[in-house]
């Protein structure tokens, strides 16, 4: 009987998922039919954001590191996919190089998707080769590794002018994006993430992120496990940067900086770290508070006041909520290293 | 190209820079000594520290030593209201929120100051005396180059004073070895962090000052890499050690102007991605640094 009720709950769940998702493509299949074409970017920008924060979700919220080279990973991704698919028609005429043979010879065009996923596998490499060294130590000399590595990846954009053509960016990139790549892209990302949050290796990743000590004792490798995360995160993020190369059709290196990295942070943050609702509400939410606030930033002239909310939401959720909005209080136990505060 | 006068050039610029990075380095290497943060907001009290200048000597016409001083008690200021604001709330709980909490203040302060001063950057001046060029057979230097070096080294002996003397200074050190050992001491621990935050703040503030006056312009944004590049002393250094602080903003400081003046033209803009590169060649090689001990976990 009881094996019943839990294939059945089960089977509950797998159909309540099912009518979910096709009540989503529904909504937007509808959106894409009435709404312009302004909203309908924001739509899929939405989507790309959140497999980004997902995916950063996954490294700082239940593995309980603390990256800050989400937007290097991003950077990455967009390149690499933006110049596999550039037609080879214009190559010329924008001066970008051919494709090397290894990748297909002077006459080749890679079609979206392979280039999508070849962009998350030169990021997942680059976080394997970083994290490596890095994620032996203690957990805040990730963050500034990682912000080291943007700040890299950022140098090389700007500096190697014969690949990416410097601080010009790349533009007139075919824009495949479409709300439907966006969204089964998001589909995918929340569906992994779920998958390896609700398994041996998500468990393992937050035992690491409860104690570190206590994991280990349970004969978990934490390198393994942290390394795994970091990498996962850093190829979603690849994905993610591929998709918006692709949305808005033009990449700078200056789109890439740390104000990327810090939007991503404080969706996870806001929505809820170690959540999987949570980086979507947060995607959301400061995606629309954006493109809301850019126009009154821009008539008012007063530059800096869309970063300023987000540094003030970042702020009172820390020191109001910590857990975020989807997120639910929970006890963390005080560290030794910690120092009380009331007397 | 690679003349002794051009080589002396290079080693006394890094020095120059090495100095400053070497004061910031100090602050943060103690609040994290303390507190196991990584004060991301010290790089945005070298804005205020520059900006405030700007103000009281440029706009308001003070005099130098009396805009100085005004600086040193912004910063010092600026120190209380992060440790009351900030981190009261945020000390004892998991360490990466206080990191969060410290990049949500950095990225709050400098966005105001970008709202208040506006994107542009800002021609820096400095009395006339400290803006004289002295042309020596090996050097050619100006008076704010000799002001920095003999400041800063200053105000580093006198910190090593405070920390190794004064009973305040003693009990600062037993706080960064073990908080939880250090209360049952009788310490008054938030003191002694707010003591800390204090003196940080106030040393970034003319740290503001100098960078300034040793670049020309200032800007709302001129804090970020200063401050990161602080945390990347520390760690040559060795995290944890105050004279492995100073050594390491030295030696990063020669390294960073040796990658400047060395390399083919080309890579001068690579000029933040190597020192970047240095940070992540150490953690590789030497994550202890010079002086620091072991923090390897797995």
């Amino acid at each position: 009987m009881r094996f019943f009720n839990t294939v059945f709950s089960r089977l509950d769940k797998r159909i309540l998922a099912v009518v979910l998702v096709a009540a989503l493509f529904v909504c937007l299949w509808i959106a894409n039919v009435i709404l312009s074409k302004y909203i309908i970017f924001i739509i899929s920008l939405i989507g790309v954001y959140i497999v980004a924060s997902e995916s950063l979700n996954l490294t700082n919220g239940y593995t309980g590191l603390f990256s800050l080279g989400h937007a290097g990973f991003m950077a990455v991704g967009a390149y690499t996919s933006a110049l596999l698919t550039f037609p080879v028609k214009s190559r010329d005429i924008f001066v970008i190089a051919r494709l090397p043979a290894i990748l297909g010879g002077p006459e080749a065009q890679w079609p979206f998707f392979p280039a999508l996923i070849m962009g998350g596998i030169f990021a997942a490499v680059l976080a394997a080769v970083v994290g490596l060294p890095v994620l032996r130590l203690k957990g805040h000399y990730l963050a500034v590794a990682s912000l080291g590595l943007m700040v890299l990846v950022t140098a090389l954009a700007m500096n190697l002018r014969d690949l990416t053509r410097g601080s010009i960016g790349i533009n007139s990139i075919p824009t495949y994006t479409n709300i439907w790549w966006a969204y089964i892209a998001v589909l995918i990302t929340v569906y992994v993430v779920w998958r390896v949050v609700h398994s041996s290796i998500g468990r393992a990743m937050k035992a690491i992120r409860e104690d570190e000590v206590a994991a280990k004792v349970q004969g978990i490798n934490p390198l393994k496990y942290k390394l795994l995360s970091f990498t996962i995160g850093a190829f979603f993020a690849g994905i993610a940067g591929g998709l918006y190369a692709h949305l808005s059709g033009a990449i700078r290196p200056y789109a890439f900086s740390f104000n990327l990295t810090f939007q991503i942070v404080i969706m996870v943050v806001l929505g809820g770290q170690g959540t999987i609702a949570g980086p979507v509400a947060g995607a959301i939410i400061i995606t629309v508070l954006r493109y809301v606030l850019k126009p009154l930033e821009e008539a008012l002239q007063i530059y800096g006041l869309v970063e300023l909310v987000y540094a003030s939401l970042l702020i009172a959720t820390m020191l109001r909520k910590p857990e975020g909005i989807m997120g639910a209080r929970r006890v963390v136990r005080k560290m030794e290293t910690s120092i009380p505060t009331e007397k | 190209m690679l003349t002794p006068e051009y080589l002396t050039q290079q080693i006394f610029n890094g020095i120059v820079f090495g100095a400053m990075y070497a004061l910031l380095a100090l602050g943060m290497t103690v609040i994290y000594g303390i507190l196991r943060l990584i004060h991301f907001a010290h790089g945005a009290l070298i804005t205020v520290g520059a900006f405030c200048f700007y103000l009281f000597f440029m706009v308001f016409g003070l005099p130098f030593p009396a805009a100085i001083a005004l600086i040193i008690a912004v910063g010092a200021l600026m120190g209380v209201v992060l440790d009351v604001v900030a981190y009261k709330k945020a000390v004892g709980g998991p360490e990466v929120s206080m990191l969060i909490t410290s990049l949500g203040f950095y990225i709050f302060i400098e966005n105001l100051m970008k709202l208040i001063v506006t994107p542009q950057p800002y021609a820096f001046h400095t009395p006339e005396y400290l803006d004289k060029i002295y042309s020596m057979p090996m050097l050619t230097f100006r008076t704010i180059d000799i002001f920095i070096i003999v400041i800063s080294v200053a105000i580093m002996v006198f910190f090593q004073l405070f920390v190794k003397k004064t009973r305040m200074g003693t009990a600062m050190r037993a706080t960064s070895e073990s908080g939880e050992a250090a209360r049952m001491l009788g310490i008054n621990i938030n003191r002694i962090i707010s003591i800390s935050f204090i003196l940080a703040s106030a040393i970034a503030a003319i740290t503001g000052f100098m960078l300034g006056a040793k670049y020309g312009q200032i800007a709302y944004n001129m804090g970020f890499m200063a401050g990161v590049k602080a945390f990347v002393a520390i760690v040559i250094g060795g995290v944890g050690s105050i004279p492995g602080a100073m050594l390491g903003g030295f030696i990063l400081g020669i390294l960073e102007m040796f990658s400047v003046a060395f390399l083919p033209p080309g890579y001068a803009a690579y000029r933040d991605g190597i020192v970047f590169f240095i940070l992540i060649i150490i953690l590789i090689v030497k994550p202890s640094g010079i002086f620091g001990q072991r923090e390897v976990e797995s």
